[in-house]
């Protein structure tokens, strides 16, 4: 078991109530599965994705990454987590304009303490599973857009994460990019990986080996849904 | 830590023109500093200079009373002073830092010396052994004194250069009959004295500050004196101290030894003549003034961090987006924080490094144009950096402070 929700509710203040945005919500992923969470806007997908991802904190109920308890977790050790345990790869591919898509890669696990030269050589490996090796030197604005976000998912998977958190990721894309990038989702899959795409494009949903639904803050299909 | 001053040298390098305009407070601010502290040195080591003759080192030691030097030609022989003798100059040479010790008596306006029917108005002073070699006289021509003109009393006379010149007129002097006291004196020999540091004379005030020397000096055997004046004239000691700061101890302590064995008064005593201290009150004078320029260049540092603070605010608004993405791929709080205040401190500590460049420039531009005496001072350069740094650190907290402390969920969504 990679991840465990059980029960989760979180509400965000709005004037002088709390406003619910997740209704007891339990989920459960095991490693090597490969999970949609589809919804309209508003639905609250982006804050079941806040959540999962550890940029945030339930307000009630349990969340298990791995065995570590999310909501006792201090921010320092939340950060510690988002480094080690989330790869992120965001609509709008967030790369660092000033940086080559090898730094860009490399990012992480400088965080993560790994030496320069090891940085650049797991860099390296990760654009080549992408299949950006020839474009290491090249910076986000020389890159096309399916380009730059195959950088993100190499940054993404750099550190061997154990989940792949994945938010949107052909929204800013053409077809035919966003095609390429599922085509590497399912590849990383295939290879082993754990990942959770969030989306509200059915054909990108349809790709996932299981498809969650969530509506007004509500969890729905699956085996432990509502 | 190297990694973060690059990418923040990189930063400051993308923004050239924002850069140097953020930084011109701290460059105005520590040009001005290090001008007003080279400024400030300069016409101190001038002063000390003039007054001591860096490199001379020799304190004068003479008896005092009431807080004036007791000069004998207006004066009655002092009671309850005895004469110094060989032993006393001994014990006086075994005092710390003293190189050497003479005895000398003096008339600052001689008055009774010709050379044929031209009078001289310079001083006159009778020198023992010792005396010319300590305070760094060289013959220049002629000889020196022998220990046979000492010994025998013999009326020969050394002038210093200008005596020969005013006197002479031209007359090689060597050989040549002084009257002194109506006694005749053979002159034997010029000396020079080694200017180790000529006094820089600008003004009347400085004239008079500095030079009493101008009208010459003639040297004659220290037992001659019964001769030409008084016979138990009280000597004075001159002393050579091993450096420039051990001047004042010396001083002391020869003045307390003398005291101690040739002064039966109370109303009279030796005492050095404390140039440090003289020139520690004129400093101070200067000092005064100058310490108000600090504080107005201090503003303008004030100025140039909030500068400072100012342009790194919306520096870390414009990379909300960047600071969200690395704060949500686990860059720690505290990373941001470094990150942003190792931007703040290296961009002043550049407009540091500009600014003691600029303060030089600007040192030298003053003392070619306005013939100020300056001295650029190393630890004032060293300060100054750190200064811009620290500025830069304190200034740049806000803002660090802010940018860790953003929530990646709002920072990341941030248009």
């Amino acid at each position: 078991m990679i991840l465990q929700m059980t029960d989760i509710c979180k509400d965000y203040p709005m004037g002088k109530t709390m406003n619910p945005v997740l209704k007891h919500i339990s989920l459960t992923v095991e490693k090597g599965d490969y999970l949609a969470i589809m919804g309209p806007s508003g639905s609250g997908k982006t804050t079941l994705m806040n959540l999962i991802g550890c940029l945030d904190v339930p307000t009630s109920g349990t969340y298990l990454l791995g065995d570590v308890d999310i909501g006792k977790c201090s921010s320092r050790q939340l950060s510690d987590i988002r480094n080690r345990d989330i790869g992120f790869v965001f609509q709008s591919f967030h790369l660092l304009p000033k940086m080559t898509a090898l730094d860009n890669v490399a990012l992480p696990l400088l965080y993560a303490g790994v030496s320069k030269a090891e940085r650049k050589e797991r860099a390296r490996e990760a654009l080549e599973t992408v299949g950006l090796g020839d474009r290491a030197d090249f910076r986000p604005d020389q890159l096309s857009g399916g380009q730059s976000q195959r950088v993100a998912i190499a940054r993404a998977i750099v550190n061997h994460p154990r989940l792949l958190l994945a938010d949107e990721p052909t929204g800013a894309l053409d077809s035919a990019s966003g095609a390429q990038v599922m085509d590497l989702f399912e590849r990383l899959h295939v290879d082993g990986s754990t990942i959770i795409v969030i989306t509200h494009d059915r054909g990108v949903a349809e790709r996932a080996q299981m498809i969650r639904y969530i509506k007004d803050g509500i969890l729905t299909g699956g085996d432990d849904g509502e | 830590m190297f990694e973060n001053i690059a990418l923040a040298l990189q930063g400051v390098w993308s923004h050239k023109l924002r850069s140097v305009l953020t930084m011109l407070g701290i460059i105005i601010g520590i040009a001005s500093i290090i001008t007003i502290v080279a400024t400030i040195k300069g016409t101190n080591d001038q002063i000390k200079n003039n007054l001591i003759g860096a490199g001379n080192n020799v304190v004068t030691v003479q008896l005092q009373k009431d807080g004036y030097a007791y000069e004998m030609e207006y004066n009655e022989l002092p009671s309850g002073v005895a004469l110094l003798d060989e032993d006393m100059k001994e014990e006086l040479e075994e005092l710390p830092d003293v190189e050497g010790v003479g005895y000398f008596r003096r008339r600052n306006w001689a008055d009774g010396v010709y050379y044929r029917n031209t009078a001289y108005n310079g001083s006159i002073y009778g020198v023992d052994a010792d005396y010319l070699s300590i305070n760094s006289y060289s013959i220049s021509y002629g000889r020196g004194f022998t220990e046979e003109d000492m010994a025998e009393h013999r009326k020969v006379a050394i002038l210093d250069g200008s005596v020969a010149d005013s006197l002479f007129q031209g007359v090689n002097p060597i050989g040549e009959t002084l009257e002194i006291g109506q006694e005749p004196f053979v002159v034997v020999g010029v000396a020079a004295q080694k200017v180790v540091n000529e006094a820089v004379i600008e003004t009347l005030n400085d004239y008079y500050m500095y030079m009493n020397t101008g009208a010459g000096k003639i040297f004659v055997p220290i037992d001659c004196w019964d001769v030409l004046y008084r016979y138990d004239e009280p000597q004075a000691v001159c002393l050579k101290a091993s450096g420039t700061d051990a001047m004042t101890s010396v001083g002391t302590k020869a003045a307390d030894l003398l005291n101690g064995r040739a002064v039966s008064s109370t109303e009279i005593a030796y005492k050095a003549d404390d140039l440090l201290e003289r020139a520690g009150d004129l400093q101070n004078l200067s000092k005064a003034t100058n310490n108000q320029l600090l504080w107005i260049a201090g503003i303008s540092l004030l100025v140039g961090g909030i500068g400072v603070m100012n342009i790194m605010l919306v520096s870390v608004t414009e990379r909300i987006r960047e600071i969200g993405l690395k704060l949500a791929i686990g860059a720690r709080q505290r990373r941001i924080l470094w990150q942003f205040l190792t931007e703040a401190a290296v961009l002043t500590t550049l407009g540091g490094i500009l600014g003691v460049g600029f303060g030089i420039g600007l040192t030298f531009m003053m003392s070619r144009v306005m013939g100020t005496a300056v001295s650029i001072s190393i630890p004032a350069c060293v300060i100054a950096l750190v200064f811009s740094m620290v500025i830069g650190i304190v200034f740049g907290l806000v803002p660090a402070v802010k940018a860790s402390r953003l929530n990646p969920i709002d920072a990341l969504r941030h248009e």
